[in-house]
């Protein structure tokens, strides 16, 4: 890949994790993203906890982030011009997350070919052979993110920003 | 641990109450909503909600119905779920409602649905396996 094409891939990666405002509330970052492969973070937060006991995250902070880098995988796995929509995603749940660690999420995307991706991912908290929940997740260019995507590079063009 | 309790413990959970779940009991029958607030939204140009926080939502109502339909000793724990995405999430209030498929001693199977508008178009489905530990009754063994 040509630094200019990385350079592009980060532009994008960021307009696509910060500029979705649940993304944003949950804290997501990305921290790679590649043609057909992307690793994001969530980080431990004590309002995102789902059982105060153990003070282990929420499943929904696994199901989000998943969610998020899978479509982001997808994205580029198409070529970076289209954003897909989840058509659906399996999560396997391994084990709890350890309280207090961040979650990393890895995907990559095994195959795209028309208009529909297959996305694998992993989410780990710091050994990516010990995952806390792997995921298979389909997705599909489908015509309402098409059309949000020429609004959006049409407010690009103008300088404008989004949201 | 009476039910009632347990599905207390459920919606005081930092990250449910941080987005706002709510759970309405009729009788027997549970309803769960997820108010529309801006910072559920994935997609702003759409607008259309993240599929994270429906799915989420999902994973949270199949919960409480396992814990409204049988006596539990603990928060079921989800050991696989699959969503389906039928229709953009847009930017308005989710209703979702479970369906127990089955319930045995350590694990259950739970159907979810959600719509918006209209109960007959449903936005996503999910279908998972949940951990469940059902609290001991004296004599019945089950």
């Amino acid at each position: 890949m040509t630094p200019e094409r990385q350079t592009f891939l980060n532009q994008l990666a960021e307009l696509l994790v910060d500029g979705s405002p649940h993304a944003s509330a949950l804290g997501l970052t990305h921290e790679e993203v590649g043609e057909g492969s992307a690793v994001m973070r969530a980080p431990y937060k004590a309002e995102l906890i789902g059982d105060p006991e153990t003070g282990v995250l929420h499943g929904g902070v696994v199901t989000a982030l998943l969610d998020h880098v899978c479509g982001l995988a997808a994205f580029t796995g198409f070529g970076g011009e289209d954003m897909p929509a989840t058509l659906d995603l399996r999560i396997d749940y391994m084990r709890p997350a350890k309280p207090g660690l961040d979650i990393i999420a890895e995907a990559v995307c095994l195959r795209s070919h028309g208009l529909v991706a297959v996305v694998r991912a992993t989410a780990h908290d710091g050994d990516a052979d010990d995952p806390v929940a792997t995921a298979q997740a389909a997705f599909m260019i489908t015509r309402a993110s098409k059309e949000a995507q020429e609004r959006a590079e049409r407010s690009i063009q103008r300088g404008e920003s989004l949201g | 641990m009476a039910e009632t309790s347990l599905l207390q413990t459920l919606l005081d959970a930092p990250y449910v109450s941080r987005f706002g779940i709510e759970m309405h009991l009729s009788g027997d029958e549970l309803t769960g909503v997820l108010p529309f607030r801006d910072d559920i939204v994935g997609n702003p140009l759409i607008p259309a909600l993240h599929g994270g926080a429906v799915g989420a939502f999902l994973e949270v109502v199949a919960a409480a119905s396992l814990i409204t339909s049988q006596e539990l000793s603990r928060l079921p724990k989800p050991i696989n779920v699959a969503i389906d995405y039928l229709r953009p999430a847009r930017a308005h209030d989710v209703f979702a409602r479970a369906q127990v498929a089955r319930s045995g001693r350590r694990v259950a199977n739970v159907r979810v649905e959600a719509w918006q508008g209209r109960r007959g178009k449903p936005v996503a489905t999910l279908h998972g396996h949940f951990l469940i530990a059902p609290a001991l009754r004296g004599g019945s063994g089950e």
